[in-house]
């Protein structure tokens, strides 16, 4: 259920805004986040943007990501969870 | 090794004792399996896997429910898409499209809102399953459709909240949880305090976890320091996305719409405070209110279908008789192994044998 890849906020229209995951892009409400900009990196759950990550979060989220292939080199690499 | 997962043997043999960790949240259960993590992890610590996965959770008489809802004329059942398999008593959402009901699978509740504008003239019910994670989307959504006069949407309330099961396990025993890998994305929208009693009352140390692998490595590591040096609190290893408040505009709009109530649970209860219902100001929207007076089939789940111990962690789907032989993901017995998410679909994906 819990999708946990940032995506990036493109587009601001009111309450609702484009995003982009990895390239695939879809309209999300993001009033339940505060102050949401253009840039923005976001946690979307089904439809609705819930928290926004920091550069350095990414930045994190990266780092993790590149431990866990150097644990399991034939690990699959990192899908969107269901 | 890697210098984590080394941490990890050097405080488990420090701790002196086998342990089992409950990864309360579904997406955990399969981040586990699927990365191999299980494997990675000394013999004696145990990962068992929580109520976490919504649907496995809801229990038959919910799923009946909404069967014959899809059943009703001129009506659209909305759903995200792994409701459709899980058997009620008789059939399921999936036979019931087969034979002519309307029953959409959406991606979100704002999709059947859609749905809704679209079709004036049928009603159009969100079956709402999920944690405080999916609550504030429907929340909004039901918001919404009052403030733009939508008058054909409602919502069949099957919403369930966390903290409540987590407490009701562990004072039910008899199974001892040595700690909680608390669920990200539930926590993003609560924030870590509200685990703050399991661990002042119930003294059951609580870390809530990222889902990438490395992050459920971290937070074991930092349940294992707990256990180690004998205290139980609340720690956040996600702290990209959770802070111990939480986020409160989401809150905010949960409260708005929705009130607690007790909720029944598949193989654990009736949990009282742990179900949501829709506020009063909202009751146009309220397909339970809407539909009071169908006809629903009495609850019979299969006597076989050890899901309810699995859910609780006293029993593994190896213990089901069913298990990989009559229950498989394409002929589901029980909701466990239905849900991607399910314990069952997770076991059955990733080590369909004992030990595999
Ligand atoms: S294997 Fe099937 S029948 Fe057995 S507990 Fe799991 S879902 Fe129920």
């Amino acid at each position: 259920m819990c999708l946990a890849v940032p995506a990036k906020i493109v587009s601001i229209d009111g309450e609702k805004a484009i995003i982009d995951t990895e390239g695939i892009r879809r309209e999300v409400v993001v009033s339940l986040i505060p102050d949401p900009k253009v840039g923005d990196h976001v946690i979307v759950h089904a439809g609705f943007a819930i928290q926004k990550w920091s550069e350095a979060d990414v930045a994190e989220f990266n780092g993790l990501m590149d431990e866990m292939r150097s644990v399991e080199p034939g690990a699959p690499g990192h899908g969107p969870h269901e | 090794m890697n210098k984590r997962i080394e941490q990890v043997y050097a405080l488990f043999a420090e701790a002196k004792q086998p342990l089992k960790f409950m990864e309360v949240c579904g997406t955990h259960t399969m981040a586990a399996f699927r990365s191999g993590l299980r494997s990675l992890l000394p013999e004696r610590l145990s990962l068992i896997s929580g109520p976490g996965c919504p649907v496995c959770v809801t229990a038959n008489d919910s799923i009946n429910k909404a069967i014959a809802i899809a059943g009703c004329p001129d009506t659209i059942v909305a759903t995200f898409g792994d409701m459709i398999k899980v058997p009620g008593s008789t059939t399921s959402l999936e036979r019931v499209r087969a034979q002519g009901g309307h029953v959409h699978v959406v991606y979100s509740p704002l999709d059947a809102l859609d749905l809704a504008r679209k079709n004036p003239d049928k009603r159009v019910v969100f079956l709402g399953v999920g944690f405080e994670t999916t609550v504030p989307g429907v929340a909004w959504t039901i918001k919404n459709s009052a403030e733009t006069g939508v008058a054909n949407f409602s919502v069949l309330c099957m919403h369930k909240t966390m903290p409540a099961a987590m407490a009701a396990l562990v004072s039910a025993g008899p199974i001892d949880i040595n700690g909680f890998l608390c669920p990200g994305h539930v926590s993003v929208v609560i924030g870590s305090n509200a685990y703050a009693f399991l661990a002042e009352k119930h003294k059951v140390p609580c870390v809530v976890a990222g889902f990438e692998p490395m992050d459920m490595v971290g937070a074991i590591e930092m349940l294992l320091r707990q256990i180690v040096e004998g205290r139980s609190s609340v720690e956040i290893e996600y702290s990209r996305s959770v802070t111990p408040e939480g986020n409160l505009a989401a809150q905010r709009i949960i409260q708005e719409v929705f009130e607690p109530c007790d909720a029944m649970w598949r193989g654990v209860g009736r949990i009282p405070g742990s179900g949501l219902k829709i506020r009063r100001e909202y009751a146009a929207f309220d397909a339970e209110l809407i539909f009071s007076d169908i006809a629903i089939e009495s609850d019979d789940e299969n006597p076989a279908c050890i899901c309810g111990k699995i859910l609780r962690g006293v029993k593994t789907p190896y213990d089901c008789a069913l298990f990989a032989r009559q229950c498989t993901p394409s002929e589901p017995v029980g909701a466990c192994m239905v849900s991607s998410e399910g314990t069952c679909a997770a076991y059955y994906a990733y080590a369909k044998k004992r030990g595999a």
